[in-house]
């Protein structure tokens, strides 16, 4: 299969895009360098291409009923102009993707989901609609560029009028001129900082790559790839879905308690989740004393006796440490030590609290 | 991407350096750098070890990945370059004066590539 591109395709070439291909698409996973990228979006901005995610928009006078069916988290509190994220669960309670819902307004909510996830997503969601809803699948019309950093406020109020903008995190604005172009824009992000997500049609894309780019250049924004994204989001310990979350992890076992409203009527997956109980295992923050990075799937031990296993590990580049996330029972406890085993090699590393990194 | 004239080169993109006396300095390429991305930690193996060509010498870890690096030639480690360990980085800032490690007793290769070949192989 020949992996897609997103509009932004020539853009990346022509500022140097180490090109891969990632969940269908052929993607940057770097420009400059991951560890530059990195801190520019920790003490500047960077711009990232995150055109490969899902949208659906579900639409109609059921749609809030389908949301809250769907999804784990409560939207029945939710106003218009608010952005709320939530796992989606299957009926074992297990992870079938994260996502991010939109309410435009009461009977119109956006969800963004994860590029790997889109196609399951669409035939989950649209085999568990019921009454009047619409759903759309709006991906390949639509185009998202992700602006994060402490200075990405500074350079979209360079493009947009500030009181046209989102002022609180986890809010957004629809239809805002940004440089003359019309964009949903998200104060929200993957990467721990302030930021915003931008949403705008196929054609706009690149246009707005540019102008951005102009716009911030003097303050330090650089374009960054998906290694930055992923090292960022690890720093900051969220979670990312094939990762911490899959469908046989739960919620709860995730630390994703804060997005299942146990409350609420009901849910795919809450009588399987209220029949587990409270987990026997949790998400924890490794960092490692020894030399070497843990990675997905390697083993995790006290003293001699195989406890659990690695999520993500890598090198964060901020705090200069080597640090993983691992499933492993709910006793172990911070402060408490670990081995990891990576690559055959035993690797000493202490139990720390996420996040990793919490921007001041 | 930079490929220095007087080195030889292996398919698994090291190079090695011949010196007098039947030693040599071996590294790895500017492309392989660049291919790694930021390198984190280098591990190798230690003095006195014999390696055939062909022998992993050590891996490097970078952010995306870990890579095994294979000695091009035969011979004995003389020395292990444990700056670099300290400085990782170095490597990929300077990948033909950032050696990993130097072989004593050495046994030339001749299936290896000079400057020109390995240009086209990369470049293939």
């Amino acid at each position: 299969m020949s992996e897609l591109k997103t509009p932004l395709y020539d853009l990346h070439v022509k500022y140097g895009g180490r090109l891969v291909p990632f969940a269908g698409y052929l993607l940057p996973v770097q420009y400059a360098g991951i560890t530059a990228e990195h801190m520019a979006v920790r003490t500047a901005a960077g711009l990232f291409d995150v055109s490969h995610m899902g949208e659906i928009s579900l639409t109609g006078p059921d749609a809030l009923q389908n949301v809250q069916n769907l999804l784990t988290n409560d939207f029945s509190t939710m106003t218009d102009g608010q952005a709320r994220y939530s796992p989606m669960c299957n009926e074992n309670g297990g992870i079938v993707d994260d996502l991010l819902v939109y309410r435009k307004d009461g009977q119109s909510y956006l969800l963004v989901v994860n590029a790997s996830n889109r196609e399951k997503d669409a035939a989950w969601i649209k085999s568990h609609l019921s009454g009047d809803v619409t759903f759309k699948d709006e991906s390949d019309e639509t185009a998202q560029l992700a602006l994060q950093g402490p200075k990405a406020q500074e350079i979209l109020c360079r493009l947009a009028g500030e009181a046209s903008l989102p002022e609180k995190y986890y809010t957004f604005k629809n239809n805002v001129s940004v440089g003359g172009l019309a964009c949903l824009v998200s104060r929200t992000g993957y990467t721990g900082e302030d930021g915003y997500e931008l949403y705008t049609a196929n054609e706009n894309a690149e246009p707005l790559w540019e102008k951005l780019m102009e716009a911030g250049r003097d303050l330090g924004l650089v374009p960054c790839g998906l290694g930055a994204r992923d090292t960022l989001r690890l720093e900051a310990a969220m979670p990312l879905y094939g990762h911490e979350m899959t469908d046989d992890i739960s919620p709860l076992e995730t630390g994703l308690n804060f997005a299942v409203k146990m409350q609420k009527d009901d849910f795919i997956g809450k009588a399987a989740i209220a029949a587990k109980g409270e987990p026997t295992v949790r998400r924890v923050g490794l960092e490692l004393l020894g030399r070497g990075i843990a990675r997905e799937h390697d083993r995790v031990f006290i003293g001699e006796t195989e406890v659990g296993y690695v999520t993500s590990g890598t090198m964060c580049p901020y705090l200069n440490k080597a640090v993983a996330m691992a499933i492993v029972p709910k006793e172990v406890a911070a402060g408490d030590e670990v081995i990891i085993e990576v690559r055959g090699k035993k690797i000493p590393a202490k139990v720390v609290p996420l996040p990793f990194y919490k921007k001041s | 991407m930079n490929v220095q004239k007087d080195l030889f080169y292996a398919q698994s993109h090291e190079w090695v350096k011949y010196l007098d006396g039947g030693r040599a300095l071996v590294g790895i390429s500017d492309h392989a750098q660049s291919e790694m991305g930021d390198v984190a930690f280098i591990n190798l193996c230690d003095e006195g070890d014999a390696l055939n060509a062909g022998d992993c010498l050590g891996d490097i870890e970078s952010i995306k990945a870990v890579s095994d690096v294979y000695s091009p030639v035969a011979g004995t480690v003389a020395r292990v370059n444990d700056e670099l360990l300290d400085d990782p980085a170095r490597l990929n800032a300077d990948p033909y004066g950032a050696w990993l490690i130097e072989l004593e007793d050495v046994t030339e290769n001749a299936e290896l590539m000079d400057a020109d070949a390995y240009e086209n192989y990369i470049s293939e």
